[in-house]
């Protein structure tokens, strides 16, 4: 396949980053890839039992090229979110706003919503309610049927992936096309989205291009990012111009004036909802706000807590259908109720999925966001994806450090470190911990317990820890010994120097 | 002011110097001190793990041993949040809440209570990178965040600063988690020491030659990371350098 690039793209004089701005993706140092890595796939699902997330993250790791690239695109991102929030001198002011307004709206959820479906009806919108996302795709497949819709493009939306509605239109054949171009790179490839903003950034640019030349023809060993990207542009836009019927979600859904707003970088947004004469939002019923001056504290906000960007390159604000055309919102629970009672996990529901909690984390950096094998990867994901299947993630939360540089980054100031602590709280009280935990935790209670048996306890392991030879302790049962040496033991432990030097003078006490 | 001191496991075992510079600081500034030889933690394994009810009888001791002291102080941010802001496992009585109230990590009870401005004893001609405990950074708030937009502040080092000769090495990433994380450190140990060893890797970069911090805990095990990848690094606890240690 030979791309058609544009003129800028090909002059071989032309300084191609003389027109980029200091912000966002235009100015990221293009991270180059030499040696051809196969790509680490992500965690391996088996059922319902639970996902193994640092089995996954080892392997992404054991990938250095990927987990190099990850990290530091990542990292760029979380850099170009300081220096935007150091040019807003109310940036903490707009935090706790972002989070009163959320929390306010959550309080009333139900009058905010009812607002906006009496709202957006007047407004020609058709709203449906869906509990779940059974209902959710059902409801989306009869408003195609009753049109004749064969193909359907669609714009990036984590409420689908929870969904599982791709899957779902494939087997009723509804050809669903993604239009955004990271989620459209990972539809190819059969797979999910790794971060809720920057969906393929797991994948280096010679993924893309053996993902591309399997699957719309383009050179296998042309890895050039306009090149590959004018080939998904070429291949793409026939099948966006003859969709019957367009896709987007909801950033967010404004109850006083029944208008959503989807805010994207690529327009993708735009060209579904606007190409077919059809549009259907799928929009989850946390992202209602009041008004539209709420609306502007989150707009500050989204984009530069995601990549660093004062705002999206669009800001769409949709109303109503088009004459002659037809809107649909399909206001989707999916959990979301039953999350709003949870005493410990309901401010959950504030998040904006601006993906900066992704970004700063150190693990998700280093593991991957398909390492998670949920729909929501990093914090945000350690807090959610245990309200869909407390058994299936519920080694999620112990994929974390507890730092707490995600609930400082958080724009909406979700408690996320705290949520993690709390959520392995609840999952060691429900039982649901693994047995090694268990058991290491409730020996390590009783031997600490006691003064007696915990002095009793130490000799013994010293003398293990001074006198065994290596290849004994650098084994499969020590895991700190893998890759980090054994902390010498010194001669005496301060508790025995402390009797011996002090404490003759007096109960513990210096003379 | 009748001061309990608390060494940490990991320090009573693997780092008594650490204790014994903590011990001999405070002394320095007249203080009495005492260390009840009966304690052994502060119940973090196990409430860092979700097993509360396993830490209660743990934390019951912790309470025993210190709730006759004004302060409790320990050079470790990690257990002083732990007792501060975590140790919930037991009924919260008169001693519980005074213990909690009054322990302290060693750089704020100097910066904060004792308000120190001179360690004329001190000098240590190096370079020398800081590392903040997470715990001790974002809940204690021992330095300001790179995070949040607020004024630049640092407890540990506007203390280092009065130590004569020290010169500070900038790390690129100074906030980052080392990766140690308590039970994350054994229990995820794949991502664990990849991030000690990009830790170190800053580190050396930075030209450093002592990596310096308020919590041991981190230090072990970056200081195994360094050792294994080779890494010509030295670390020791702020509590030597304050105490006058000479490399």
């Amino acid at each position: 396949m030979t791309a058609e690039l544009h003129e800028e793209l090909t002059d071989p004089h032309a300084d191609p980053h003389a027109d980029q701005l200091d912000h966002g993706a235009a100015s990221s140092r293009p991270l180059k890839s030499r040696i051809s890595e196969p790509q680490p796939r992500g965690a391996k699902i088996r059922g319902n039992r639970p996902v193994d997330q640092s089995e996954a993250a080892n392997r992404f790791m054991a990938a250095t090229e990927h987990e190099a690239m990850h990290d530091a695109r990542l990292w760029d991102l979380r850099q170009k979110r300081d220096k935007e929030m150091h040019g807003i001198e109310e940036w903490e002011e707009l935090r706790n706003l972002a989070s009163g307004i959320k929390e306010h709206t959550l309080s009333k959820l139900d009058y905010y919503l009812e607002l906006f479906e009496k709202n957006a009806t007047a407004n020609g919108i058709k709203v449906h309610w869906a509990k779940d996302g059974a209902e959710h795709n059902a409801i989306v497949l009869e408003i195609l049927r009753s049109k004749g819709v064969e193909r359907l493009i669609k714009s990036k939306s984590m409420l689908t992936e929870e969904c599982g509605f791709r899957e779902f239109m494939a087997h009723n054949n509804v050809e669903v096309i993604e239009t955004d171009l990271g989620e459209r790179i990972q539809q190819l490839d059969d797979e999910a989205p790794s971060h809720v903003v920057v969906p393929a950034v797991h994948k280096l640019r010679t993924d893309v291009a053996s993902v591309f030349a399997k699957t719309i023809g383009s050179d296998p060993d042309n890895a050039d990012a306009h090149y590959l990207t004018e080939c998904q542009r070429e291949a793409t836009r026939p099948l966006i111009l003859s969709a019957q019927a367009g896709m987007t979600g909801g950033n967010f859904v404004v109850a006083e004036t029944g208008t959503f707003v989807v805010c994207t970088n690529e327009g993708n947004a735009d060209l579904s909802a606007n190409t077919p004469p059809l549009h259907i939002a799928s929009i989850g019923i946390e992202k209602l706000i009041p008004g539209l001056d709420d609306l502007a504290v989150f707009i500050r906000l989204l984009s530069r807590s995601a990549l660093g960007s004062p705002i999206t390159q669009y800001t769409s604000h949709f109303r109503g259908p088009r004459e002659g055309g037809e809107m649909h919102v399909v206001l989707v629970d999916n959990g979301r109720s039953e999350r709003l009672g949870m005493e410990k996990f309901w401010p959950g529901l504030k998040c904006i999925r601006c993906g900066a909690c992704m970004n700063t984390c150190p693990v998700f950096r280093r593991s991957g966001g398909l390492s998670y094998g949920a729909t929501y990867a990093g914090p945000i994901g350690l807090i959610i994806d245990p309200t869909f299947n407390v058994h299936k993630y519920r080694n999620l939360p112990y994929s974390s450090t507890m730092n707490g540089s995600c609930t400082n980054v958080c724009p909406v100031k979700i408690n996320i470190h705290e949520q993690i602590a709390d959520w392995r709280k609840t999952l060691a009280g429900d039982g649901e911990i693994s047995p090694v935990k268990k058991v290491m935790m409730k020996a390590a209670g009783e031997v600490l317990a006691s003064p007696v048996v915990y002095r009793a306890s130490l000799p013994l392991g010293r003398s293990a820890l001074r006198h065994l030879p290596h290849f004994m302790l650098y084994n499969k049962l020590n895991t700190w010994g893998r890759k980090r040496d054994i902390p010498e033991t010194p001669k005496q432990t301060f508790n025995e120097w402390y009797r011996k030097n002090r404490k003759q003078q007096g109960e513990g006490e210096k003379s | 002011m009748k001061v309990g001191l608390f060494v940490p496991c990991y320090v009573d075992m693997f780092h008594p110097e650490t204790g014994i510079a903590t011990l001999e600081l405070l002394e320095r500034f007249g203080l009495s001190v005492e260390y009840p030889v009966d304690q052994t933690c502060c119940g973090q394994p196990m409430t860092n793990t979700g097993c509360e009810r396993e830490a209660a009888k743990t934390e019951e001791l912790f309470v025993r041993n210190f709730e006759k002291y004004d302060y409790v102080v320990t050079p470790s941010g990690s257990c002083t949040n732990q007792v501060r802001n975590n140790m919930t496992a037991i009924d919260q009585t008169d001693a519980v809440k005074h213990v909690r109230s009054r322990t302290y990590e060693l750089v704020e009870f100097l910066h904060d209570v004792l308000k120190i401005d001179a360690f004329p004893w001190a000098e240590f001609p190096h370079r020398v990178a800081l590392h903040n405990n997470c715990n001790t950074l974002r809940n204690l708030r021992i330095a300001s965040m790179s995070e949040r937009r607020e004024e630049s502040f640092s407890k540990p080092k506007a203390l280092l600063k009065m130590v004569r000769g020290i010169e500070f090495a900038d790390l690129t990433r100074p906030d980052e988690c080392c990766g140690f994380g308590g039970t994350f450190s054994v229990f995820e140990e794949g991502v664990s020491a990849k991030m000690g060893q990009d830790k170190v890797t800053d580190q050396l970069k930075s030209g450093a030659e002592y990596v310096t911090s308020s919590d041991s805990s981190c230090m072990m095990h970056q200081e195994g990371c360094a050792r294994r990848m080779g890494a010509n690094l030295k670390y020791i606890h702020i509590a030597q350098i304050l105490n006058g240690a000479r490399a």
